[in-house]
């Protein structure tokens, strides 16, 4: 299951449409860092919207993306992480520490916005 | 009541089916959403215990339904190399994988009854259950 990327101008949206294997992570991981580099994009949206199962290799992998992608400068916010998603994560014992998260892809990208008004 | 399901899981992908069928069944049987998420990510915490470490066994779903109770039951098993120290992969944090270690004690979390069975060489068993309230 690919996992389309979307270009707005400095921006990338990551938009996850159904229920990623491991393996599906990976490939995100290793494309969304490629293109970051491609595009020399400021910041990234990883929607998550339609994931109905976040474990422990998910939430991993997610963290991942986002330390990555910060070491080549630009921000990253996950957006759109299910309630019932959020309380088996937290009953999980899981975190995504110094990830930004946002409610949804306008929210996500409005952060981003702020970020680059920061550090211009 | 409906027959057991299992699954065999011998890849990253069964992950995936697994969970898809242990939703289904949850919410099949009258589980909230909220409830069924739950069961639906420990039996990915499950079923990653046994690609990660036995490279394959199964995962069996079977709904339990003693007087008015009813409620699922979630039995993986493998036989791969077995869990040297139960204690120590019941604390959080522990991990011989390089996981984050929060397996096996998340998964106890999410779920009312907690069972673990491994001896080294023998393969693990570990069988939970949630029960409708």
């Amino acid at each position: 299951m690919q996992v389309p990327i979307l270009k707005q101008g400095r921006y990338l949206i990551a938009t996850i449409q159904a229920a990623l294997s491991d393996e599906d992570l990976l490939q995100l991981r290793s494309t969304l860092l490629d293109r970051v580099v491609h595009f020399r994009s400021r910041g990234v949206v990883v929607d998550v919207t339609a994931l109905d199962v976040m474990d422990s290799f998910a939430t991993r992998t997610l963290r991942d993306i986002t330390y990555m992608i910060r070491l080549r400068g630009a921000d990253t916010v996950i957006v759109g992480i299910q309630p019932e998603v959020a309380f088996a994560m937290v009953q999980l014992g899981l975190t995504l520490e110094g990830v930004a998260t946002a409610l949804d892809l306008e929210e996500g990208l409005a952060h981003l916005e702020q970020r680059a008004r920061l550090n211009p | 009541m409906p027959e057991d399901i299992r699954v065999a899981i011998r890849s990253n992908l069964d992950i995936v089916t697994a969970r898809h069928e242990g939703r289904g069944l949850s919410i099949r049987i009258g589980f909230s959403a909220t409830d069924a998420t739950l069961i639906a990510t420990a039996i990915s915490e499950l079923a990653r215990n046994i690609v990660s470490y036995a490279r394959e066994g199964e995962i069996l779903l079977r709904v339990l339904n003693p007087g008015d109770l009813r409620g699922i039951m979630i039995v993986s098993r493998d036989s791969g190399p077995g869990i040297a120290s139960i204690d120590d992969a019941m604390r959080d944090g522990f991990s011989t994988s390089g996981g984050l270690g929060l397996g096996l004690p998340g998964v106890r979390r999410l779920m009312d009854e907690f069972l673990i069975k491994s001896e080294p060489g023998e393969g693990t068993t570990v069988c939970v259950t949630k029960w409708l309230r």
